[in-house]
């Protein structure tokens, strides 16, 4: 009697046992497949803006684009000359460029700063916490910054002002990045180099930059790509400009401010520009992104 | 020349060699770490001073106030719609993405064959590196005519009779340019960042503490919710607070497809506006040292206080992780 019930409470008890097994198997299975849908949907959305840009910016994407000036709508009269976006091209790489330049050196420093000096103080860990949070602050309140510091005071939107703003995105990223690779370089090299004798600024500058060189050059291009397509702050401090224009000290053009306006002009051969300019700009920071990823693999 | 000659210079009456480059360098070192201190200051107190005779005028009723007016003589400001709006986007962003984020982090770490991890993490860290005013027209372009067509035309009548739900569905604009289609949009911006950090956060938990949980028999699945989510659930809060941190200030693409109507969305598919969008859309217009002016300068302080408080408490939270 008693082995009967056992035998019988033996076999329930695998049964439930497979029961649950297949249960769990089967949520262990269905999470898979989310997964699986997760990471599909993600690439999807790359491939969507990848595959939307090419459609629309090809259509009006040649070389009027790329050497011509902005033209007005011509209304569908194709006597009319075509517009370019030369004039926000050029004004891009000038203020980028400038932009880089400014804020390279005082990320390099302040990286370094935080790697070989900082160490455990409270003012490296301000300096640290406070570059993280600019490095993800809304870009459109620098833009209002530089606004109330430059353009107000010099009485006009200007190319210059363009350039400081997009040089104060630029900072954090390189300071991250410096940090980042220096961090990486093994003490003993900084200690061969103190034990012949050499002081700290040369061990730092000519052993340590060089060390991390790539590293470092990787996070200026990913700054670089970054301010490409800065538009916000660009909006409010060189505002953008219909002709080609050098100066400085004027109103600027940009690609990603020419691609707004005219992607808002509500004309259609204008929006084309838009889609070409789009194009342009996104094969530009995606073309820079692929360059650095590849430096830096390299060297890890 | 005998050697007699030669005198040891007297210690201390030297410097070292390089001990002035060495101070020089030290001192260039801390003024650019300060620079950064002070560059953050000038920000904080640039943005309030700019802002100081929209709060003066409006006193604290700013904040909450729900009209905006630009009209020159009956001219009346308050932020309410626009800090409304960016919550309320920048959290249903959250909601759409962490699921996602979570199964991409997830897919790379556990599941992926390890060829593949290397192409799909580039492709994702890519979508990070898009500019934010392309996600605005592809947005306008792809996002906001489906959420029309597919979503709002298809199941709005059959969502807006859903009982005590229902009136989120419910909306008289049909643009497709709503809160719905921003939040799609913003989610799809933070998914790479939520990712990333969740991948790097889930790589970090000892091979060895998920090798026990698989040697007693454990699934995959229950790694994951047993071992790996309770060792890093800090963390991946630290990131999705990151996430929501970008989604509060992003400009562009809200502006693009959110409707920028002053106006309270009470459904998903209504149109509103953000902090970020309003900035964009009306500063470049306005007079300068008018009031409206100001008061732009006034709710980009508010926004900036905002995304401070988040991305601080994200930098708080993922601290353990960066050294």
């Amino acid at each position: 009697m008693s082995t009967t019930t056992a035998t019988i409470m033996a076999s329930r008890n695998i049964e439930q046992q497979r029961s649950l097994g297949r249960r769990r198997k089967f949520v262990d299975k269905l999470v898979m497949y989310f997964c699986l849908t997760a990471t599909v949907v993600g690439l999807f959305f790359l491939l969507s803006i990848m595959g939307t840009l090419l459609w629309r910016g090809l259509i009006a994407l040649d070389l009027i684009v790329l050497t011509q000036e902005f033209q007005p709508t011509r209304y569908g009269d194709d006597s009319l000359p075509k517009g370019g976006l030369i004039h926000a091209i050029v004004g891009s790489l000038i203020q980028t460029s400038i932009a880089t330049a400014i804020g390279t050196p005082i990320g390099l420093l302040v990286g370094t700063y935080l790697s070989e000096y900082a160490g455990k103080s409270k003012f490296g860990y301000a300096v640290r916490f406070i570059s993280d949070i600019l490095l993800s602050a809304p870009s459109v309140l620098i833009g209002l910054f530089i606004y109330q510091l430059v353009v107000l005071p010099q009485g006009g939107f200007s190319g210059f002002a363009g350039a400081l703003a997009l040089a104060i995105i630029v900072i954090p990223v390189v300071v991250r990045t410096t940090e980042d690779m220096l961090q990486l370089i093994p003490n003993t090299l900084r200690e061969a180099v103190v034990a012949l004798g050499a002081p700290k600024w040369k061990m730092i500058t000519l052993v340590a930059w060089r060390a991390a060189i790539s590293g470092i050059m990787t996070g200026i291009l990913l700054a670089f790509a970054r301010i490409m397509g800065e538009t916000a702050p660009l909006l409010l401090t060189s505002f953008g400009n219909n002709i080609l224009s050098t100066d400085l000290s004027r109103a600027m053009a940009s690609l990603p401010v020419s691609i707004y306006q005219q992607a808002n002009s509500g004309f259609p051969d204008l929006i084309d520009i838009a889609w070409s300019g789009a194009l342009l700009v996104t094969l530009g920071v995606l073309f820079i992104n692929i360059i650095a990823r590849v430096a830096l693999r390299k060297r890890a | 020349m005998s050697a007699s000659t030669i005198k040891a210079p007297p210690i201390g009456a030297r410097r070292k060699p390089g001990e002035l480059g060495d101070k020089i360098f030290q001192w260039m070192c801390v003024g650019a770490g300060g620079f950064v201190l002070i560059l953050l200051g000038a920000i904080i107190v640039t943005l309030f001073l700019g802002g100081l005779p929209a709060f003066e005028r409006f006193g604290a009723e700013f904040i909450w106030g729900t009209i905006w007016d630009p009209v020159e003589g009956q001219e009346e400001f308050g932020a309410g719609v626009a800090i409304l709006g960016t919550v309320t986007s920048s959290v249903l962003a959250i909601i759409f993405a962490v699921p996602v984020a979570f199964g991409i982090a997830f897919f790379l770490t556990e599941l992926s064959p390890p060829w593949l991890k290397r192409p799909i993490g580039t492709a994702i860290e890519l979508l990070a590196a898009v500019p934010s005013i392309i996600y605005g027209m592809w947005g306008l372009f792809v996002v906001v005519p489906f959420v029309q067509m597919h979503i709002q035309f298809a199941f709005g009548d059959q969502l807006a009779a859903i009982p005590l739900i229902g009136f989120l569905f419910q909306s008289t604009n049909f643009a497709g340019t709503s809160l719905f289609s921003a939040s799609i949009v913003l989610a799809i911006m933070i998914l790479p960042f939520i990712a990333a950090t969740m991948r790097d956060v889930f790589d970090q938990v000892p091979p060895v503490y998920k090798e026990s949980a698989y040697g007693l028999g454990a699934t995959r699945w229950e790694v994951m919710t047993g071992v790996v989510i309770p060792y890093t659930r800090i963390s991946v809060v630290g990131g999705i607070m990151l996430g929501l941190g970008r989604a509060l200030g992003e400009t562009m693409a809200v502006t693009f497809v959110i409707g920028n109507a002053n106006r309270i969305a009470t459904s998903l598919f209504d149109s509103t506006t953000t902090i970020a969008s309003v900035i964009a859309m009306e500063f470049p217009e306005s007079l300068t040292g008018s009031l409206q002016q100001s008061a732009l300068f006034a709710i980009g302080f508010l926004l900036f206080v905002i995304s401070f408080f988040v991305l601080a408490l994200s930098r708080y939270l993922l601290r353990p992780r960066l050294k």
